[in-house]
């Protein structure tokens, strides 16, 4: 790849990766990984744990040095240019990082003056981000004795405080309850719309499905990657719906068919996943003896979930 | 370079905010200069006083009792144990009932007569008699101080037993003490003391500096800043420089008060050495820090940073005595500089920059630890 390639994409592009690997030794956490996010979008990378999510974002940070391929991030190539891109991004940890023992605002000055703030910009910009993350009643608390969501909030502060062109947040919702993710994305779709590249890692569908694109990861390989419709749409199975009675022992029965992907039960249905070659999903389900004439088949609509269980042929759920 | 030293000045005061949150460490600080002090100004004291020992007195005679006393007038040895034979008395050092036992023989007040330096010269003593010692000494020879102790009443003058004036020998060489003349060890210890409090405190709070960070997972957040290395690590050492001011001040404050250290030197000479001192101290902590993995290890490598500094710095045994090889090991240690400048300018009123070799080491010590810290410091999680 030309450097002049690389410098036209970068128009384009906030983050451009070809075959991007990384080994651990024996282990490749991250294998040929290509990657194209637009700016001013929110891209997902869902997997499982210890799909690579946590070393991809690394090595689009500069934090690890890639084994092979090619990173340019905000028009630096890494590794060489990580110095001039460090105050350009900012990267939540899946760990909190900020200092337990500091309070809300000791925290943020001391980022804001790291990255150069003059006293009166680091006034301003902290009563603004205070406000905005609902802390301005916690900012005498220390980090340490808050609540999973308010860490959470401070974290994304701590994160934005330099106005970043490009945040990484890496599972930022995974110790938050629902109410609290569902504001946390608020506040990312905020800043998207300010021109905020956002790429953020999660192991929740729901979240996943929040994303402008997304690549599914496993083992380190990109399985898959579109906007969450599109991989729902192009999906390479149909879903069958069957409600019974006795869902276990259909469940048994039905995976060891060659045709089925996978079969999950949720409550009262039974949802099996068909290869998308088999014209009668429904028909060839019900020759099974053990399903029963009166039981109900349908097919719906897939859910990321199905998506991720066809691309990455795991059954159950993450 | 604003912005440099802002940040700087960011991680100062923010190790400023977690000392002072951190009450164990801040207790450490106050805590021990201060025990440290008093147990080792008291405890180490190399003038032997009052050693037990025994004594197997075959003689029984009024003589043997007053050669007892006489011997036990020195101070140096207390007799606490009597026993019958000579076998008893080697069973009671072999279980440290006593260090030494004081064999008097039964003619003991023959050989007394007839020794030299009594001097009852008539008939003159013939070569046997002289050669036969008034008693014997049995000692546990383990303990060289002791041993060395106990060997120094060899030549003790027997005169007094027998009521005849002392004929003392002329001594060889006239010994002037200029610097304390009353041979008080503590005078020696406290300039000392300073220099191993100083090693242990100041190497063991910055040698989990860097760890901590690691540990508590909020380097990922700091090399992700445009934070350089260099700063990071000044900006570590600096509230500690302060605190090293803080436990200096006790020390030597508490031994001018308590044990009456003398102060020849000059305040400025003092702050500057100690201020060497310091920043060598943290700067050898930090780079403990960045080869650690964790801070129990970097606990374990301060402490076998600590005890060649107290060992072979000069603060127990005088440095030329040691060979050479460990004289090698010693001029490494930043202890053993500070130790001779120390006391130079507390007890001898000696300038720093006279003694620029020591202070030159400790400058160079300094500025070559703090860049190989800086470039062990990597930006990638590598």
């Amino acid at each position: 790849m030309s450097a002049a390639y690389v410098t036209n994409c970068s128009n384009n592009f906030a983050i451009n990766a070809e075959k991007l690997t990384r080994n651990f030794g024996q282990l490749s956490a991250v294998s040929e990984l290509d990657l194209q996010v637009e700016k001013q979008t929110i891209y997902g990378f869902l997997g499982p744990n210890g799909s690579g999510k946590t070393t991809a974002i690394r090595l689009l940070t500069g934090l690890l040095k890639a084994t092979s391929g090619e990173v340019n991030v905000l028009g630096c190539q890494l590794p060489r240019e990580s110095n001039k891109l460090r105050l350009q991004i900012g990267y939540m940890t899946q760990k909190f990082s900020l200092y337990d023992d500091l309070t809300v605002t000791e925290n943020l000055q001391f980022i804001s003056k790291i990255y150069g703030l003059t006293p009166n910009q680091q006034k301003a910009r902290l009563s603004e981000l205070l406000s905005i993350h609902q802390l301005t009643k916690q900012g005498k608390q220390l980090a340490g004795s808050m609540s999973g969501g308010q860490k959470q909030r401070l974290a994304l502060a701590a994160a934005v405080i330099h106005k970043p062109k490009l945040l990484f947040l890496d599972e930022p919702t995974s110790a938050v309850d629902p109410q609290n993710r569902r504001e946390f994305w608020e506040q990312l779709f905020d800043l998207c719309d300010q021109g905020t590249t956002i790429l953020v890692s999660t192991h929740y569908m729901d979240e996943a499905e929040r994303c402008h694109k997304l690549a599914i990861l496993e083992n380190g390989i990109k399985r898959a990657d579109d906007s969450p419709q599109a991989l729902m749409a192009n999906m390479a199975a149909q879903v069958v719906e069957i409600a019974a009675s006795d869902l276990r022992q259909i469940k048994n029965s039905l995976i060891k068919l060659p045709q089925v992907i996978s079969a999950a039960q949720l409550g009262t249905h039974l949802r099996v996943l068909v290869k998308k070659d088999v014209h009668q999903p429904i028909a060839l389900l019900q020759q099974q003896p053990c399903i029963n004439p009166t039981d109900q088949l349908n097919i719906v609509r897939p859910s990321l979930e199905d998506v991720f269980v066809s691309c990455t042929g795991r059954g159950g759920t993450l | 370079m604003r912005t440099s030293l802002l940040r700087i000045q960011a991680i100062v005061i923010k190790e400023l905010l977690q000392l002072r949150r951190d009450k164990m460490t801040f207790g450490m600080v106050i805590m021990i200069p201060l025990v440290q002090l008093l147990l080792f100004a008291f405890a180490i004291n190399t003038n032997i006083r009052d050693i037990p020992v025994g004594v197997v007195d075959h003689s029984q005679t009024a003589l043997s009792r007053v050669l007892q006393q006489t011997v036990s007038a020195t101070g140096i040895v207390t007799f606490t144990h009597h026993y019958h034979s000579t076998k008893q008395a080697q069973a009671a050092i072999d279980r440290s009932e006593v260090r030494a036992v004081l064999i008097i023989p039964q003619d003991v007040s023959q050989r007394l007569v007839r020794h030299p330096s009594v001097g009852f010269g008539l008939p003159p003593s013939s070569k046997e008699e002289t050669s036969r010692p008034i008693a014997q000494w049995l000692v546990d020879g383990s303990d060289t101080v002791i041993a060395g102790g106990i060997k120094s009443l060899r030549n003790m003058p027997l005169v007094e037993l027998l009521d005849k004036p002392a004929n003392r020998n002329t001594p060889t060489f006239e010994v002037t003490l200029i610097y304390n003349p009353e041979q008080r060890s503590v005078v020696n210890i406290v300039p000392g003391l300073v220099a191993v409090i100083l090693t242990m405190t100041m190497i063991m709070f910055t040698s989990t500096a860097i760890v901590r960070e690691q540990e508590r997972g909020n380097m990922e957040m700091l090399i992700i800043t445009p934070m350089a290395p260099l700063e990071l690590m000044v900006g570590k050492i600096i509230p500690y420089i302060f605190i090293g001011a803080i436990q200096v001040t006790i020390i030597l404050g508490l031994g001018y008060w308590l044990f009456n250290v003398p102060f020849n030197g000059g305040l400025g000479q003092l702050v500057l050495a100690t201020f060497l001192f310091i920043c060598a101290s943290l700067v050898l902590g930090l780079v403990i820090s960045t080869i650690a993995k964790s801070q129990l290890q970097s606990m374990q490598m301060t402490v076998f940073v600590l005890l060649p500094s107290i060992l072979l710095s000069g603060f127990m045994f005088p440095y030329e005595g040691m060979p050479l090889p460990a004289q090698y090991i010693a001029e490494a240690l930043p202890a053993t500089h500070f130790i001779r400048l120390i006391r130079g300018v507390i007890l001898r009123d000696v300038a720093v920059i006279e003694m620029s070799f020591d202070m030159l080491w400790l400058i160079s010590f300094s500025c070559l630890g703090l860049i190989v810290a800086a470039m062990r410091f990597k930006k990638t999680l590598d």
